[in-house]
């Protein structure tokens, strides 16, 4: 399971996108489909039907042991002690240094039982950091990186809960927002949890590899009648920023803080210690120099990943994702600017290829769902 | 597919010449490799191009991809039906999503493009 070797990874449904003609792409040394009917259609499918998402790529951790607990803690920045048995919450893996070493999910099995949901890049970092920390620090833990034997997908939309219900005897409807439970899914074993990356209702399933293949295939079987279609990261991608949602690598880094990444709700400073506590509390005392925020495009072109933000002609930050929404029907991103000019209505300028194009921030996220 | 009468480029741009005259667009196998396009980025009248050089972009909804002229000249009308309607790129990029009209300063450039067999050939590779 490494790409040192150069060789892509691959998830347990591969032959199945290339079968239905997916463009595939190398994703962080993985092959996998960016877009399938098309990224416009698929966003569309998602925010108005259901949308399918191979998400197998995703790594997962698990940690057991009396003090799980007191590890995951240790390593993140929410609380865990907060959660109850079957509920989720978003979370860091901080540094000494206040970055990210990712982004994750806790889910909550048992008092001695936690599983994390982290990047697929990320995946092989953050074991070796979690495992690293539960040795130098000597919990009673055991850390086990089962990414390789599951696969994960994602039904997400409107018509999700209606899609997956045909499958599992599981009743969804009382599974709360990122709450979860374990139940069979069409006789096999997995993990339901109400989440998701798109800002849509939905679920994430995790299922052993094996099983992958005829789910996929099940599922949209039962949501066809619901207009169900399968949907790449391309589409992914532009669900995600219309919900303001981090992608770690961009808003997100080793270098960049969750404070200034307007996630400070999930740290929690009155916990008790953590990696990288000191040092955000120490970011916070000195007061926040920059503040990720949401930006529309005024003038013509769309601000990318990367691209300079200038205040009155002069460097002030950069985008961090950028591009268009499709549902919210701007050209929109996020970036990090002065704390000071972090303010909606703050006219900026976003360089696009050396031309200064207007642009205004304005309050996230730019999509939100009717409940 | 590709017209006969069109000339290609290997960056997937096509020019169709007409005396000195030459319209300019970009491929079938462009769009398609580009998927959604939402915005077109294009010279103004009178603007000078230059053969292999970027006359302008279009965006896909992931990214974006350089124009590169087919020839050198002056840009004499560019499409501005698409500046409301990008999607027609990706609809009828041979015909009515053409993107500028340049008068050509040098038609000798012309023999160093594919005809559109030999642009099928490349494609192929």
């Amino acid at each position: 399971m490494d790409s040192v070797s150069g060789v892509l990874r691959k998830t347990p449904l591969n032959a199945v996108h290339r079968a239905s003609g997916a463009k595939m792409v190398d994703f962080g040394g993985w092959d996998m489909p960016v877009q399938y009917s098309g990224i416009l259609d698929e966003h569309a499918t998602v925010r108005n039907k259901v949308g399918l998402f191979d998400v197998s790529h995703m790594g997962e951790i698990e940690v057991r042991g009396p003090q799980a607990l007191a590890l995951v803690n240790w390593v993140s920045c929410n609380d865990a002690a907060k959660l109850a048995v079957g509920q989720a919450h978003y979370s860091g893996l901080i540094l000494e240094g206040g970055g990210f070493v990712d982004d994750i999910l806790v889910h909550k099995f048992a008092d001695d039982h936690f599983f994390l949901c982290v990047n697929a890049s990320n995946q092989d970092k953050d074991f070796a950091h979690i495992a690293e920390q539960n040795s130098l620090r000597g919990f009673d833990a055991s850390v086990e990186n089962v990414g390789p034997t599951l696969s994960q997908i994602a039904v997400q939309g409107p018509r999700a809960v209606e899609t997956l219900q045909k499958l599992t005897a599981t009743e969804l409807a009382p599974i709360k927002y990122y709450w979860f439970t374990t139940g069979e899914v069409s006789g096999v074993p997995a993990t339901i949890a109400r989440t998701g990356y798109t800002g849509e209702d939905g679920f994430e399933i995790y299922v052993p590899n094996a099983e992958a293949p005829r789910l996929w295939a099940e599922l949209m079987a039962a949501g066809e009648e619901f207009g169900i279609k399968p949907a790449g990261l391309g589409a992914r991608n532009t669900l995600r920023l219309e919900a303001a949602m981090a992608l770690y690598g961009h808003e997100i880094n080793d270098e960049l803080n969750p404070l200034e990444a307007g996630l400070s709700w999930i740290v929690k400073l009155n916990k008790g210690d953590f990696l990288g506590k000191a040092k955000l509390e120490e970011i916070k005392a000195a007061g926040l120099k920059r503040k990720l925020c949401g930006f529309k495009m005024t003038g013509r072109g769309i601000g990318r990943d990367g691209y300079e933000i200038q205040l009155d002609g002069t460097a002030a930050g950069w985008v961090t994702s950028g591009g268009p929404g499709p549902t919210v029907n701007m050209n929109i991103g996020l970036c990090y600017l002065p704390v000071e000019k972090a303010n909606t209505g703050q006219v900026i300028q976003v360089m696009i290829r050396n031309q200064a194009v207007d642009a205004e921030v304005i309050p996230t996220p730019f999509y939100k769902r009717a409940k | 597919m590709y017209p006969e009468n069109y000339k290609y480029t290997k960056e997937h741009e096509w020019i169709l010449v007409e005396g000195d005259t030459g319209t300019i667009g970009i491929t079938d196998h462009a769009q398609h490799e580009l998927g959604d396009i939402v915005y077109v980025d294009l010279p103004k009248a009178g603007t000078g191009v230059e053969q292999g050089k970027a006359l302008g972009s279009v965006e896909s909804v992931k990214a974006v991809s350089d124009i590169y002229s087919p020839i050198t000249g002056e840009v004499i009308e560019s499409n501005g039906d698409l500046s409301g309607a990008p999607e027609k790129l990706n609809s009828d990029p041979h015909g009515a999503a053409w993107l500028v009209k340049v008068k050509l300063s040098n038609l000798s450039e012309i023999d160093g493009l594919m005809s559109a067999a030999d642009y099928q050939a490349y494609l192929g590779e």
